[in-house]
């Protein structure tokens, strides 16, 4: 049964960072290939405020604050540079994150930091926690989807000059999309250094950056069920299968590779045209 | 007549080169003008300075007695600026109704906590639908950009300037790249925005659609102002004839 709830608490958590990446770069179209560094920020938070004996429910929202006030200095970067450029630039701060973490004796240097102490909520607590935070801000971005932001974000994501064009304040909204978005994963970051009870630097690298923007692309860049279903699966896949987590990376950038290729619009561009075609044959 | 739009001595330089030399414009409410100058008379220049694209090395903008200079595009688009572009830009991913729809809720999309409380689009659908039906494209509403041919992405530019309730309606070179009936027709259209009563500056290369539908004209040649009054009189000045002829 443990064994259960730790999966379940590994794919919510997951689900909630792979939402907010699509947050920022499936509504808003700003690419990010340096989300983990907003996630090691809330577990870097989170963790030194719990090891001070600090609840982990007011770790979450301090570790949101942390993360979302980086996230809005990244942000202003894109209000600089776009696209490929972007990409790079976040792509930086991810390195810069690991690079400073790795020099800092009171976050732990190169060991981390562990020992951290478990909440009062116990483990099935603790997962309907996390299970709700994921559903929370799923239904959030639902919500915006339906809005006026979804509709303003579609216009930047599509072409943002155009967008200045029609009166719409760019900047404004891409800062508003860092914002939620990166404090998104400091919440995910928090409820990462709960569940393993330990943080380390290269648990919020590169690498994870990279993972995550799979699971966003191989979802669908933009759909919240599609990225939902395939953080789910990604991030148990590595657990349930030996050969994925010797291969995490090399598996997950052939899939990012293969959707790229075949279909852009992932699994839910793949769902919405079996839809249609099933549509058409009943016409 | 209070002036709807004033350009006062705007000078432009990109390194050595002067590209707009002391240009001054002025366009009364109400008015149609034609914006007209051989190549490389500045007139791209001088219209982006206008949008907020290029900050000019001297002079001032105003919109309605706003100086505009430090503002920028989307804070002129709010104060009564609408521009269709010449090379256009129709948002892809959405139809020819909700790019319309968008330009018609500006109210809605002031600022992101605006934006997320609203929900409802269908007034300003329906606002949308009058305006397409008005230039002419309340058929292909449900369309797609990417399948519509160039005559009907010049007027979906419009169609979304128009959305804007704009004071001043920039056109830069609408009739570009569209045969002459297709020409004739967005000249048309033109001139009856116009009568409707929106203020209209008209960049245009096609002088024939030009003389035939703006009633006053402004010259510009080598990035200074050459002239500007009623059409006819002006094209049959020897200077500007000579500015387009060249050295006879």
């Amino acid at each position: 049964m443990n064994y259960e709830i730790t999966l379940l608490t590994t794919m919510s958590i997951s689900v909630l960072f792979a939402l907010s990446l699509n947050f920022i770069t499936g509504f808003c179209g700003q690419i990010s290939l340096g989300h983990a560094a907003f996630m090691g920020v809330g577990a870097y938070t989170a963790a030194i405020m719990m090891k001070s004996s600090v609840s982990l429910l007011i770790a979450i929202p301090v570790a949101a604050v942390f993360a979302g006030t980086l996230g809005l200095l990244v942000g202003f970067a894109s209000l600089r540079v776009r696209h490929d450029f972007l990409a790079i630039t976040t792509m930086g701060i991810v390195f810069l994150f690991v690079g400073i973490v790795r020099q800092q004796d009171f976050l732990g240097g190169e060991i981390g930091i562990s020992g951290i102490q478990r909440s009062a909520l116990g483990r099935i607590g603790f997962l309907l926690l996390c299970a709700s935070l994921a559903a929370l801000f799923a239904g959030f971005s639902l919500l915006v989807k339906r809005s006026w932001l979804g509709f303003v974000f579609e216009s930047i994501s599509d072409n943002e000059d155009v967008a200045r064009v029609l009166g719409i304040d760019v900047a404004k909204y891409k800062l508003f999309a860092f914002v939620v978005g990166t404090a998104a994963a400091g919440v995910a970051g928090a409820l990462y250094a709960q569940h393993f009870r330990f943080v380390g630097p290269d648990s919020f690298g590169f690498v994870e950056s990279v993972s995550v923007l799979a699971m966003v692309v191989v979802g669908g860049i933009g759909s919240v069920w599609g990225v939902m279903l395939a953080a789910a699966v990604l991030s148990v896949l590595p657990l349930l299968i030996q050969f994925v987590d010797d291969y995490k990376i090399l598996v997950y950038s052939a899939l990012l590779f293969f959707m790229m290729r075949f279909s852009p619009d992932g699994l839910a561009g793949i769902f919405n045209r079996s839809i249609n075609r099933l549509r058409k044959q009943k016409t | 007549m209070m002036p709807v739009l004033e350009v006062n001595d705007v000078t432009v330089r990109f390194g050595g080169v002067t590209a707009v030399d002391k240009a001054s414009l002025s366009i009364n409410t109400g008015e149609l003008i034609g914006f007209v100058g051989p190549n490389g008379a500045g007139k791209t220049t001088l219209m982006r300075v206008i949008t907020g694209i290029i900050k000019p090395s001297a002079g001032s903008v105003r919109l309605d007695g706003i100086d505009m200079v430090d503002l920028a595009i989307d804070k002129r688009v709010r104060a009564g600026l609408a521009l269709a572009q010449q090379i256009v830009q129709p948002l892809r991913q959405l139809s020819l109704l909700e790019n319309v729809a968008l330009a018609c809720g500006t109210v809605k999309t002031a600022n992101p906590f605006k934006a997320i409380r609203s929900f409802n689009k269908q007034g300003e659908k329906n606002r949308a639908l009058e305006i397409l039906d008005r230039v002419g494209l309340r058929d292909a509403a449900n369309a797609m950009p990417s399948t519509l041919p160039l005559g009907y992405l010049k007027r979906l530019e419009v169609a979304r300037a128009l959305a804007l309730k704009p004071k001043l309606l920039l056109l830069d070179e609408p009739l570009a790249g569209l045969n002459q009936s297709e020409a004739n027709s967005l000249a048309d259209l033109i001139q009856n925005l116009n009568k409707d009563g929106l203020s209209i500056l008209l960049i245009e290369h096609n002088l024939r659609e030009v003389m035939r539908v703006c009633p006053r004209v402004y010259v510009q040649d080598l990035g200074k102002s050459l002239a500007i009054g009623e059409t006819n009189e002006i094209m049959n000045r020897p200077d500007v004839m000579k500015a387009y002829l060249g050295k006879g």
